[in-house]
């Protein structure tokens, strides 16, 4: 019935697979497409628009000719080269002039992504904050399942614990968000840690679906405890991190403060408070960055690496895959927590609805995408998963959908992410 | 028997209802991953569309006339396992196929993007609010009034679990007897050598996502009738309780299927009943968390043995 053969296409085998897959589409559209159900006591069916019938028809005549024609189209895009990054090879520099190099390509990226949102507008600034926000995640979940091979679908779960942690000491106790980062930190790590424990003995697939249990309880716990965290109404009125003693509001509301704009004696704008959420979550990424560049080249880095090449061999050299797995899930954790606290003061408002299934699954296809491990990637990938879908906007109702085939598309187009990661090496100079 | 004890029996009835829906979408999750080993996470959104299939047939069938109610169901269910399966061999053919043979993580993106593609498309094509329908098996039976506390066991309960028998049963027969059901179990083996045997491997791993959709069609109808409501995104959390089930029982294993969908339903509603109705999922997690940390493969899995 299916599985034609692909060496022996006749044009006939070419008809009948061309035939049975507008066949095939025309029955999945006109099943759900076709027929608007109303429910009730005595429900009817009614006729979908004459757009929507046009739009089925139009698909599966697209399928047919796409089916009929599809050697040709290959063919024709085989023509086409795949772009390719420009390969600038540093191989003829020595160490040091290599380091040198990075260093300055480094200093350059940071200044222009400081100086750029004084000349773009707001909105963008901001949807920058939030590509950097899905940076870090994304960074924070590369060492658990890029770098460590593990596989963790309940990634938000230690997200969910940072924005909580600085939202409610921030109700209860008043702390403030330069107190409460490195708490949220802590906290999001040690959930890390007490869920690291139990699932140390399952391997692959099984870690999945604990994690991904782990993520739905905290949910469902910060749902359901109403009088801790306001229950599914979430918690308002978080204040924005100020730069230290300067608010970024209207007036200042904690004593002794004062607002950034009569300090400086300028005219308040919002704009101010919106470029000093983008720089700190600049020098937010640029912290985990370079904290887990250091990480991959350190022992502990090495070994997590090792451990997921293979398990066995790790083992029989000595090292100890409890502490190794342990510290990769404790320090992704962590990273997410930072993220989380950072998150809850841009928002000013959290609710459960923030950290659904939804989002681990869009921040482990951030990993994925980005090329599991490499760190360019990850940035690149963020940016592509965030921008994409606020660029559809327009498109509304169709927005999640074309998401949804973006992730698809991507995978099949390149699933070897966008970056593969590049072992750091070393090559032996004057041989 | 007394009060407490018809209470019980009550809890255990519900239980094992659920329980036997979710066995039903476990099989799915559990023979793909027996056979190729990923994750397929568009099941659940294959159980929510066999739900509104089911619908939209049964108004269709009434529109055109038809009450008998045996002919009424028996008919959507053929709707609805036809379309479900098509939808499953599409859903394979399209997103996953391409991707075989690579990076596990790969075909799991790729099931996630599926999954929001098909919620979104029904969301799209049906709108995204609750449809409700009416009853259609109404009564049931009655039992231990005289001693303080009224045991039901409804017709619909009734009848979910002999479908759910029937179609295990069919299914069990199916692998072991066939000669379809021979080669699954061959690829789930060894598909290297399956494939070099002369066994068309691509066309076992098709039916297996027909055979998992057309189950999952059983269940989307049965559960559909059962609550009489459905929206675009009951498909997540029944897929997830199933996927736990399918892991609880030992993933790859059919009886395992069964056995953890049984125990999963059963413990969710005594959780509902005696503890709180809103940590049942909570409760349901943790227990595949213990199971998992003495039976580190699940219930009826086969431990692992590594080779070097």
């Amino acid at each position: 019935m299916s599985g034609l053969p692909s060496n022996a296409y006749t044009p006939d085998s070419k008809l009948t697979s061309a035939l049975i897959a507008s066949g095939v589409t025309f029955a999945l559209a006109f099943a759900i497409m076709g027929m608007k159900l109303q429910g009730g006591l005595s429900p009817t069916l009614e006729a979908a628009s004459t757009q929507t019938y046009v739009l089925i028809f139009t698909a599966t005549a697209l399928v047919f000719l796409f089916q009929m024609t599809r050697e040709k189209i290959s063919a024709f895009f085989s023509f086409i080269p795949w772009p390719r990054l420009p390969r600038y090879s540093t191989a003829h520099l020595s160490q040091s002039k290599r380091d040198q190099r990075e260093k300055v390509v480094t200093l350059l990226f940071v200044i222009a992504a400081l100086i750029w949102p004084f000349i773009v507008s707001r909105g963008t600034v901001d949807l920058a904050t939030l590509v950097l926000i899905y940076v870090m995640l994304g960074l924070g979940l590369n060492i658990v399942v890029g770098l460590a091979g593990l596989l963790d679908l309940g990634y938000v779960a230690f997200y969910a614990v940072g924005a909580y942690s600085y939202a409610l000491l921030n109700q209860y106790f008043g702390l403030s968000f330069w107190v409460c980062l490195p708490i949220a930190g802590l906290l999001a790590a040690s959930f890390g840690f007490i869920l690291g424990f139990p699932v140390l003995r399952l391997r692959g697939d099984y870690l999945a679906i604990v994690t991904l249990g782990f993520g739905e309880i905290i949910r469902i716990l910060l749902n359901n405890w109403t009088q801790l965290t306001g229950g599914p109404n979430g918690i308002g009125g978080i204040p924005k991190p100020a730069l230290f003693n300067l608010e970024f509001g209207r007036r200042a509301k904690e004593a002794g403060n004062q607002p950034f704009h009569e300090f400086f004696g300028i005219d308040y704008d919002t704009g101010y408070k919106v470029i000093f959420l983008y720089i700190l979550a600049i020098l937010l990424v640029l912290a985990t960055l370079f904290v887990i560049r250091r990480l991959t080249r350190m022992p502990i880095g090495r070994a997590w690496e090792a451990l997921r090449e293979d398990e066995i061999a790790c083992r029989s050299l000595g090292l100890n895959r409890t502490i190794i797995k342990l510290s990769a899930f404790t320090l992704g954790a962590s990273f997410a927590g930072f993220a989380g606290a950072f998150f809850s003061a841009r928002q000013g408002f959290i609710s459960p609805e923030s950290f659904s299934f939804i989002e681990s699954a869009i921040i482990l296809a951030i990993v994925v995408l980005g090329g599991m491990g490499s760190q360019l990637g990850i940035i690149l990938a963020a940016v592509a998963m965030t921008v994409l879908p606020e660029l559809a906007r327009e498109f509304a109702e169709y927005r999640m959908l074309m998401f949804g085939l973006m992730m698809v598309l991507m995978m099949i187009w390149r699933p070897q992410g966008l970056l593969p990661m590049k072992r750091p090496q070393m090559e032996l100079e004057n041989v | 028997m007394s009060e407490s004890l018809l209470y019980f029996v009550q809890q255990l009835l519900n239980g094992l209802t659920m329980g036997s829906a979710y066995a039903l979408i476990a099989i799915g999750y559990t023979m793909v991953y027996g056979i190729i080993g990923m994750i397929n996470f568009a099941h659940g959104e294959i159980y929510m569309i066999s739900t509104y299939i089911s619908f939209i047939a049964i108004a269709g069938l009434m529109m055109l006339g038809i009450t008998w109610l045996p002919l009424l169901l028996i008919l959507a269910l053929i709707v609805a396992i036809a379309v479900a399966s098509t939808f499953g061999w599409a859903v394979e053919r399209v997103a996953y196929r391409p991707l075989r043979g690579g990076n596990r993580l790969i075909p799991l993106i790729s099931a996630i993007g599926m999954s929001i593609v098909l919620q979104n498309y029904v969301a799209l094509g049906q709108n995204n609010r609750d449809v409700a329908m009416p009853q259609l098996v109404k009564g049931g039976w009655l039992f231990g009034a005289e001693q303080g506390f009224e045991v039901s066991l409804s017709y619909m309960q009734l009848m979910i679990f002999v479908v759910t028998l029937i179609a295990m049963a069919i299914l069990t027969l199916f692998i072991s007897k066939s000669r379809t059901g021979r080669a699954c179990r061959a690829v789930a083996q060894d598909m290297k050598m399956a494939n070099l045997l002369g066994i068309d491997t691509n066309r076992v791993i098709s039916m297996t996502f027909v055979i998992g959709a057309a189950l999952a069609a059983v269940a989307g109808l049965l559960l559909g009738l059962y609550y009489g409501v459905a929206n675009p995104f009951i498909g997540f959390i029944a897929g997830l309780k199933a996927f736990t089930a399918a892991v609880l029982g030992g993933i790859g294993s059919i009886p395992g299927a069964m056995l953890g969908g049984l125990i999963l339903g059963t413990s969710e509603s005594m959780t509902a009943a005696y503890l709180s109705t809103e940590y049942k999922d909570v409760v349901s997690f943790g227990l595949l968390v213990v199971i998992l940390l003495f039976r580190p493969t699940g219930l009826l899995g086969k431990p692992e043995v590594e080779k070097i």
